[in-house]
């Protein structure tokens, strides 16, 4: 039996051309499938992370969905915005702890501008209850002051200090790319005064800057474009009223969890202004059900390609199988029962299939590693480097056991064959 | 069968009747899904050490036969006996054991796994026996009884480590026999390991195979159709004479 088995190995290695693309193929196969399931897995943890602190997100009504996008992913635009009554009216309900407001809509060079308060860096919870840190310099005070996320800071180099301009408009857009951003607030340019931690959330693709700063860079512009030739000194805005009007919408810690339903409901009967509560919970259950579709679809074309993989890893094993028939004669006579034969195919479509989901976990690692930046920076997905999961090797195991299960084809075929050849194979 | 003609199971009984290497009583075979048996042999017998020359054109069962001898294939009916085993009475895993121990094959062609060196195939019943690799490191280590035995079949030293796929036919025959002799199995079985030789390298290799056989004390069944290569020998066994079935036609 053993060796039977190192026959088989020096075999293999014998026809590692043929196994070995083999193998490439599986190690792919399951690359991909683990790699939509990272992804998934990954997406939702983003997802969940950057609002793990929030009860509810007030906003003006429309979708549940689009609404905690824009607020809390700063991806899509909203078409309205609330009152800063209606969010003063909120803010200041019994049952509310602390409630952010979020002033979104301008950019800098293709990150968003979140207008707030200095409250921000205070309350503002992520992941597992963390509360923002500054890496470098202070929070904002006046105006024309911004700290930035740390990727923002990273890609840019910025440091403290430095001076940034603004854009009006949230396009996507990389440097040199500006006339796209819409019209410029180059005349007021904003300093850097600190720079935050790395949070993993949209946060650190965020600049963020007094709702002051937001309302004194559209002071002189009207109608969402600047009013030709007007351009005020910085120094005049001082006598401007700054107060917000307007913010695009809130984020709502309550006192009590339990008040939430509560509170939503009252938010949604204030008489003054059409707006909405969402629960971020139940808005990101109703976007993996959007997305559920597509997630299992995507899950079963990669299930597909493993089960084409080891298709073809037992196809090619049968199509061997005719040129070995003498091979298998030969370690009859030599004394090999049809067991052992039967055995030598399943150990090798079994090492094949091992190293191959192997070699795919290796190839996850490496992709991941080299794509994560990239998927951070279009998707917002943060995806950590880190050993299997328990799932993950759940997978691996299910593709290592139909892997098994597909060569038991050849394996039978073997058996089979050494049965009705004997010792004389007919070909 | 049991009224068997004395006279033809004298004519072939093994001349030592005791220490008989295989020894057959009153077999027939037939293949699955077959009207009628193919081999039906009512007596044979091949004494230790004997050399006997099985005549036997193809479609005389000699094939079938080979196989009831190595145990990969049992009879329907009768007892095939391989020294002193009655291989219907014992299970498959020790049929293969059996075969493995004490029987050597040696086929027309393709007897070697062309991915393993020359070396390494001759070394492979050592692999899969203990008891042969311990009879082949009675004088010297198994390699070397390896190496000695493809010296003396006059492979070039040169060749013992290139892949068997990669030599001629001819310089695979006598890596086959090294292979089968090696261990001194009791019974080496070939058929027709000369057919893919040329004439003159013919009789040499059934030279050296007999005179290896004769060196180990082996008994050896060389099936053929080939009559010229009969004369040394020790006895000439006709297939067609022992096998009743072929008479009818129905062999395979």
């Amino acid at each position: 039996m053993k060796a039977v088995l190192i026959l088989a190995m020096k075999g293999a290695l014998a026809r590692r051309g043929t196994l070995g693309l083999m193998l490439v193929s599986i190690a792919l196969a399951t690359a991909l499938l683990l790699a939509v399931e990272r992804i998934r897995h990954d997406a939702r943890q983003s997802f969940v992370q950057s609002v793990s602190g929030v009860d509810l997100v007030v906003g003006p009504r429309g979708g549940a969905v689009p609404l905690l996008m824009h607020a809390v992913f700063r991806v899509g635009d909203a078409s309205t915005g609330m009152r800063w009554e209606s969010y003063r009216q909120i803010a200041t309900h019994p049952a509310v702890d602390w409630a952010l407001p979020l002033a979104l809509g301008d950019s800098y060079r293709g990150f968003s501008v979140l207008g707030t308060t200095p409250d921000y860096f205070e309350r503002f919870r992520y992941g597992d209850r963390q509360s923002l840190r500054l890496a470098d310099g202070r929070p904002f005070t006046g105006l024309f002051e911004a700290v930035l996320g740390s990727e923002v800071a990273k890609r840019f180099g910025h440091r403290p200090g430095d001076r940034i301009a603004l854009a009006h408009g949230s396009g996507h857009i990389e440097d040199g790319a500006k006339e796209l951003a819409g019209p410029g607030h180059d005349n007021r340019p904003f300093t850097v005064v600190g720079i935050l931690a790395p949070t993993g959330t949209p946060v650190d693709r965020s600049v963020h800057v007094s709702l002051e700063s937001i309302s004194a860079l559209h002071v002189d512009w009207v109608g969402g474009a600047p009013a030709p030739g007007l351009s005020l000194p910085a120094a005049a805005l001082s006598k401007f009223d700054l107060a917000p009007k307007e913010i695009s919408a809130a984020l709502v810690g309550l006192k009590r969890r339990a008040d939430a339903f509560r509170m939503q409901r009252h938010v949604n009967e204030l008489r003054d202004e059409p707006l909405m509560a969402v629960l971020p919970g139940i808005a990101l259950d109703e976007l993996w059900r959007t997305l559920g579709l597509m997630e299992r679809t995507l899950f079963a074309v990669s299930a597909l390609v493993v089960a084409v993989g080891l298709a073809g890893l037992a196809a090619t094993m049968l199509a061997g199988l005719a040129e070995r028939r003498r091979e298998l004669a030969v370690l009859r006579a030599l004394g090999a029962g049809p067991g052992a034969l039967c055995l030598m195919l399943l150990a090798e479509g079994l090492f094949v299939t091992a190293a191959g989901a192997l070699a795919g976990l290796v190839l996850l690692a490496a992709g991941s590693a080299a794509a994560a930046p990239w998927l951070l920076d279009q998707f917002g997905i943060v995806l950590g480097q880190r050993w299997p999961s328990v799932n993950e090797l759940a997978l691996v195991g299910a593709i290592i056991g139909t892997g098994l299960i597909a060569s038991l084809i050849p394996g039978w075929r073997a058996w089979r064959m050494s049965l009705a050849d004997g010792l004389t194979p007919r070909t | 069968m049991a009224d068997a003609a004395p006279g033809r199971s004298d004519r072939n009984m093994a001349p030592a009747g005791n220490g008989a290497a295989i020894r057959i009583a009153d077999l027939a075979f037939r293949w699955p899904r077959q009207p009628a048996p193919c081999l039906e042999i009512g007596e044979f017998a091949v004494a230790a050490g004997e050399r006997v020359f099985l005549h036997g054109p193809s479609g005389s069962g000699k094939s079938t036969l080979l196989g009831l001898i190595g145990g990969v294939a049992l009879p329907e009916r009768g007892r095939i006996e391989v020294l002193g085993n009655d291989l219907g009475r014992l299970s498959g895993r020790r049929r293969d054991r059996l075969r493995a121990d004490h029987v050597g094959f040696l086929f027309q062609q393709f007897n070697l796994l062309p991915w393993l060196s020359a070396l390494d195939n001759v070394l492979l019943p050592t692999t899969f026996s203990a008891l042969r690799k311990a009879r082949a490191a009675v004088e010297r280590s198994p390699r070397e009884e390896a190496e000695r035995l493809l010296g003396r079949l006059d492979l070039a030293a040169a060749d013992w480590h290139r892949p068997a796929g990669m030599l001629s036919i001819g310089q695979q025959q006598r890596v086959a026999a090294a292979r089968a002799l090696i261990g001194r199995p009791e019974i080496i079985v070939a058929d027709e390991p000369t057919s893919a030789l040329d004439a003159e390298r013919q009789q040499l290799f059934v030279d050296l195979l007999l005179q290896e056989a004769a060196a180990g004390g082996t008994a050896l069944v060389f099936v053929s159709h080939d009559h010229r290569l009969a004369a040394h020998f020790d006895r000439t066994v006709e297939l067609a004479a022992i096998n009743r079935a072929a008479e009818t036609g129905a062999a395979a």
